[in-house]
């Protein structure tokens, strides 16, 4: 079996395989860096909308603890699974990408907006009140107030929950999104040894993700010391 | 867009699929216990171990947590046959999400052996309290305080994780809803209902680890 996956290590590491996996890793970098960047802003309109206390917004206010909290108890792969059917006929013709994409923003506004508003509600709401005596408006208290304060609590949380949809767009693979993981089982269906393919996807994903969360602990100790 | 939702057929299969949740807490189970065994020993080398152990234990913590489950099973079920070790879908996600959540809870169960202070010990000895006493009541309130939230949340995630067996033909509530939704071809409906299911699922459990959490250790665990 050895002397097999030796044989087959020239042959895995041709030209066209390494681009072939490079596109995936690529792919699978887009689907997290475009959900991330969307659920993010989603996340913090969300966060904020949530600690606001207009009686007209009561409503809203109610829809997004019920999606936030709906959102973070269903499994990735069934809101994959949801995503598909709906998008599929009320928009044919969507590639599979763009709805592995939608599937990833949906579930880390969820998640990110907790993180967001976990590090809001860190400043103390003296500041607030006090930004209030003085006259400043809503934006400019939170953008001059509470922001500059709260990002320390947000980041390094933020940039482990990145890690988190790394892994989780492994499960759009299923969908047939032509991300690592997928990747991986084309290289293993053309016959080479299971080892060898998942092997290096496992090494890309490691590759992508280490550096991240190791930012993410730097952060974390970075910052709480300030 | 003319699309009738068509719940009924979905509810003809409700005890099939409560019976797929049951499997998916099952497995969570399973794998919470059974990587909370490997944690507490990672914990352990982590803090008092040599600093082999310490290095065994925090590249096994590294290597598992940066990576998907989805592919470590892969790897287990297609590669491990080639020496001859044939598992079945069962097993190996078993064995892979165990050692997933082991990885995990070694993080967990650290910050609960952080907790406990070799003076507050120290004290307790000198108040002459038997080793038992000095468990109940100086150790276990602060390891509890400390790992009982993150720990019932982690039960939830693998809950949810549980979900990526159905990729592996095991019969859970995914793959259930999957098998319903390619019989009766209302995925839609199959799927909405699924996630319901999911959510009170999770909301039922976090509400239970929450009160026994109360009582058994007086920690206050939040629901939501």
């Amino acid at each position: 079996m050895f002397e097999q996956f030796l044989e087959q290590v020239p042959l895995f590491f041709s030209y066209h395989n390494l681009v072939f996996i490079a596109q995936a890793t690529g792919r699978t970098l887009a689907m997290t860096f475009i959900g991330c960047s969307v659920g993010f802003f989603f996340g913090f309109c969300i966060a904020v909308l949530r600690q606001s206390t207009a009686p007209l917004l009561q409503i809203f206010r109610w829809l997004a603890i019920a999606y936030v909290e709906i959102f973070r108890r269903i499994p990735f792969l069934v809101i994959l699974f949801i995503v598909l059917f709906v998008i599929e006929p009320l928009m044919p013709g969507t590639s599979l990408f763009g709805i592995a994409t939608v599937s990833v923003c949906l579930l880390s506004t969820a998640f990110l907006s907790e993180v967001i508003r976990s590090g809001l509600e860190s400043v103390p709401p003296q500041q607030v009140e006090g930004a209030k005596s003085l006259n400043f408006n809503a934006l400019q208290t939170l953008v001059m107030v509470i922001m500059p304060q709260a990002w320390k609590v947000i980041l390094p949380p933020a940039a482990a929950f990145v890690v988190m949809f790394i892994k989780d767009t492994s499960l759009a693979s299923q969908l047939g999104v032509i991300e690592l993981t997928f990747a991986g089982k084309m290289l293993v269906n053309r016959g080479f040894s299971p080892v060898l393919g998942f092997g290096v996807v496992l090494i890309c994903y490691f590759a992508l993700s280490y550096p991240l969360s190791r930012f993410a602990a730097y952060l974390e100790t970075r910052l709480a010391s300030s | 867009m003319d699309y009738t939702f068509q719940f009924t057929e979905v509810f003809k299969e409700l005890p099939y699929l409560l019976g797929g949740a049951a499997i998916s807490l099952q497995i969570a189970f399973i794998t919470f216990w059974l990587g909370a065994l490997i944690g507490i020993f990672g914990a352990l080398a982590k803090v008092y171990g040599t600093d082999i152990n310490k290095n065994i234990a925090s590249s096994y913590v590294t290597l598992f947590t940066n990576t998907p489950a989805l592919v470590q099973i892969f790897l287990l079920y297609y590669a491990l046959p080639d020496i001859g070790l044939l598992l079945s879908p069962m097993t190996a996600v078993l064995i892979g999400l165990t050692l997933n959540a082991g990885a995990y809870l070694t993080e967990i169960l650290r910050a609960g052996v952080i907790s406990v202070r070799r003076s507050e010990m120290e004290a307790a000895d000198a108040l002459g309290m038997s080793r038992l006493q000095i468990v109940r009541y100086v150790m276990l309130p602060h390891i509890a305080k400390t790992i009982y939230g993150p720990l019932s949340n982690f039960f939830i995630w693998l809950v949810l994780g549980s979900s990526l067996a159905a990729l592996f033909g095991v019969e859970e509530l995914t793959g259930r809803a999957i098998n319903i939704s390619s019989a009766n071809l209302r995925s839609i409906e199959t799927f909405t209902i699924v996630a319901v299911i999911y959510v009170i699922l999770t909301v039922v459990a976090s509400t239970a680890l929450a009160v026994i959490g109360r009582l058994a250790f007086r920690v206050k665990a939040k629901v939501f």
